[in-house]
């Protein structure tokens, strides 16, 4: 990489463009990014018996001031991507490119100036914070590494901060445990905040909320969106909270983006057959809407991703899987009739109108009964 | 270069309520940090006091030792068979010839010896155990953070250390160098750092795991500044109590050493070479010879020992405690900082 000066100050605020108002030159480039955890046996020489394949051949985008929602089951490899991005993980291959420079080699230390202007919003307030440090030295923390503020100005950063996020500046000698979790989660932000990033990456920052405080942590954060234009990465798996949030989504299965596209285009109209089961899993509050909507129920669980099916990932619980879908994978790409913005993996998408297979109520009967009648498998290795 | 501070659009008329915080005006809301919540605890526990009376009560007869040699104008090394011995050249028994615990067979007060005892244990105990324990803790840390090679290298040293058959290793040390205070610190605080090294290395590993490393990572967080400012503080109680713990330990192995001949060595009085001083003479039934640092032994190591207890109590307020009762009432009275929902066990629940 170049000797590019990696302190640019974040531009002043009312030079940012405001929130939505999206820019094309990205942020944040993933390319080809492979994360694999290797799996080890033996007491001494220890050797690599299989890898957990938890992000396999991930190329995304994110452009200045968006929100981009990355949406999965649990396990899918979203917080593992989101690791890979921040480099708490090193990548097994592939690219991370932030502000046009390839940070995914970078030593620690020269990787030091990019944590300033790339912060994480963690999912579990309550593992997230020390239990052992007051929150004004929690806060403290990045203004104290990076050497930007000591004594009184430090202290008076950190309850700026805290007054940003909506919590007491007198709470500044408290412990962790004696706030809330919608107050611990507001910590988070704080010390995700104090070094003025530009991108802030939110690894299910609301699923361990209630969800009164889930909105008003949302909230939140879009507003701080709006004053300081950050860039998000949104993590959830909470759809309605990821339609709400987002500009654009990626759905991914298996360690692998099956579908992006924005928000309203994804939530209209998916053409991954997985985004659709996905959809229409969700709640909907009308409860008459609820009735009309078909469940796209998919059988069985997510497959291993120590061993994940050949061909695309998905086609052991698709309903449209053919031959091909177990053989060849297929490529991210935009599909004959989409925006040139949406992309879809799949050799079979989902039509316009279409109501996939097993959406029948003969369907949810038979699966009833095949649930009812058949002893849970039992999973081997599973300790 | 620093950044520009924040400029908040919508929060920036808050900013000029917040009270002044200084030392004399601000109204600072202070949350008690969980050790001054387990010393509030430790406070109401009885055993604690009576464990502390126990400790305080060696360390005034180790600092008051040259006083009572000089009140008494006994020497605690200078054999005195002329003012030491009955008419028949025995030593006198407790109470007899002004000696108030007795003398022994070379006629030295057995009081000033037990309280010139009391110096070296105090100071070999507490000294071996910080060596033990910063030397132990460090390299746990080191040895969990790291993981790899290095903690293959230092778990399998803790490993070799602590299956080492200590006694035998001192003797040979003693025959080689000769006794001395310094080598027998050494030698103790070398045999004991690896259990707390063990302890800190398993909390390490625990605690590692933990987002909030993961966050202090993800903020450009050093090794060293995690493993000292973030993993430490969470191992302090754990490495408190084993430390107390560790205190007796060390004055029974200095006695021991100094029983066998290999430790501090006479004419310096010590308890280990008072025991051992009557071997000799234990067949005309001199008791006091052994009796009285025999006793000055047992009361210090049951005080560490019940101070430890009462440590790991207050530390971890999950556990069962028989003797401190009404605790609740006087600790987490009126004055329990009322945070936003969050409890005071809430703090004790991550201590673990």
């Amino acid at each position: 990489m170049t000797e590019r000066i990696p302190f640019a100050p974040p531009p002043p605020a009312e030079a940012t463009p405001p929130a939505h108002q999206v820019s094309t030159e990205p942020l944040l480039r993933v390319e080809n990014v492979v994360k694999h955890f290797p799996i080890r046996r033996g007491i001494f020489f220890k050797r690599q018996i299989g890898s957990v394949q938890a992000v396999e051949n991930v190329s995304l985008e994110v452009r200045r001031g968006e929100t981009l929602g990355l949406v999965g089951e649990t396990g899918c490899g979203k917080s593992t991507l989101a690791r890979c991005i921040t480099r708490l993980y090193p990548l097994t291959s592939g690219r991370v490119v932030f502000d046009g420079a390839d940070i995914s080699q970078l030593s620690p230390r020269r990787m030091r100036p990019y944590r300033r202007r790339m912060q994480m919003i963690f999912q579990d307030p309550y593992g997230s914070l020390n239990p052992r440090r007051r929150v004004g030295s929690i806060i403290g923390d990045p203004l104290a590494i990076h050497g930007i503020a000591e004594g009184p100005e430090r202290r008076r950063r950190v309850q700026e901060l805290m007054e940003i996020v909506g919590l007491n500046p007198e709470h500044y000698n408290r412990f962790p445990s004696e706030f809330s979790g919608g107050q611990r989660q507001r910590i988070g932000v704080a010390r995700a905040l104090a070094l003025r990033p530009s991108l802030v990456i939110c690894d299910e920052p609301v699923s361990a909320l209630d969800v009164s405080v889930q909105a008003q942590i949302i909230n939140l954060l879009e507003d701080l969106q709006g004053e300081l234009g950050l860039t998000y990465v949104f993590i959830a798996h909470d759809l309605a909270v990821v339609e709400h949030v987002s500009d654009r989504v990626a759905v991914m299965y298996l360690g692998k983006v099956v579908e992006l596209a924005d928000t309203q285009e994804l939530f209209g109209s998916p053409r991954h057959p997985y985004t659709a089961a996905l959809l229409s899993a969700s709640m909907v509050a009308d409860p008459e809407k609820a009735r009309a909507s078909h469940r796209v129920v998919l059988y069985g669980d997510v497959p291993s991703p120590i061993n994940p099916p050949t061909g695309c990932r998905f086609h052991t619980r698709c309903p449209k899987a053919q031959a091909i879908c177990s053989v060849e994978e297929p490529p991210l790409q935009v599909q004959p009739g989409d925006l040139p913005d949406h992309l879809t993996a799949c050799h079979f998408p989902v039509q316009r109108g279409e109501t996939l297979v097993g959406a029948t109520p003969e369907f949810h009967q038979a699966a009833a009964e095949f649930i009812a009648t058949t002893p849970p498998p039992v999973v081997e290795g599973s300790a | 270069m620093s950044l520009a501070p924040f400029e908040p659009t919508t929060s920036v008329d808050f900013i000029d309520e917040i009270p002044p915080d200084s030392a004399e005006g601000g109204r600072a809301i202070e949350g008690r940090s969980p050790l001054r919540l387990a010393l509030a605890r430790l406070r109401t526990d009885r055993v604690a006091w009576l464990a502390a009376g126990m400790i305080l009560a060696m360390v005034l007869l180790a600092l008051i030792a040259p006083v009572i040699s000089a009140a008494t104008g006994h020497s605690a090394t200078n054999p005195d068979l002329v003012n030491g011995t009955n008419s028949f050249g025995q030593p006198y028994g407790p109470g007899q010839g002004g000696f108030l615990l007795g003398t022994d067979n070379l006629g030295r007060d057995v009081l000033v010896r037990v309280a010139y005892g009391a110096r070296i244990s105090l100071l070999v105990g507490v000294l071996a155990t910080l060596l033990a324990t910063v030397g132990g803790t460090i390299l746990g840390l080191i040895s969990g953070y790291f993981g790899g090679w290095i903690d293959a290298l230092l778990a399998r040293l803790m490993d070799a250390v602590l299956s080492f058959p200590y006694v035998l290793a001192a003797i040979v040390l003693a025959a080689v160098f000769g006794g001395s205070l310094g080598l027998t610190i050494a030698v103790i605080a070398f045999f004991s750092w690896a259990a707390i090294g063990r302890i800190v290395r398993g909390q390490t590993l625990s605690q590692k795991e933990k987002e909030y490393v993961e966050a202090a990572r993800s903020i450009g967080a050093g090794p060293f500044r995690i493993m000292f400012v973030d993993i430490l503080p969470n191992l302090v109680a754990p490495v408190l109590v084993l430390g107390t713990l560790l205190v007796p330990v060390a004055i029974v192995f200095e006695a021991t050493l100094d029983y066998l001949g290999v430790g501090v060595g006479p004419p310096t009085p010590t308890w280990g070479n008072m025991l051992a001083d009557d071997q000799g003479s234990a067949g005309f039934g001199a008791w006091w010879f052994w009796g009285f640092p025999a006793i000055a032994l047992l009361i210090t190591t049951l005080g560490f020992n019940l101070l430890g207890d009462s440590v790991r109590d207050a530390l971890d307020p999950r556990t069962e405690r028989i003797f401190a009762t009404r605790r609740k009432a006087s600790v987490l009275g009126p004055d329990t900082p009322v945070g936003g929902g969050g409890t005071q066990s809430g703090a004790e629940a991550d201590t673990r």
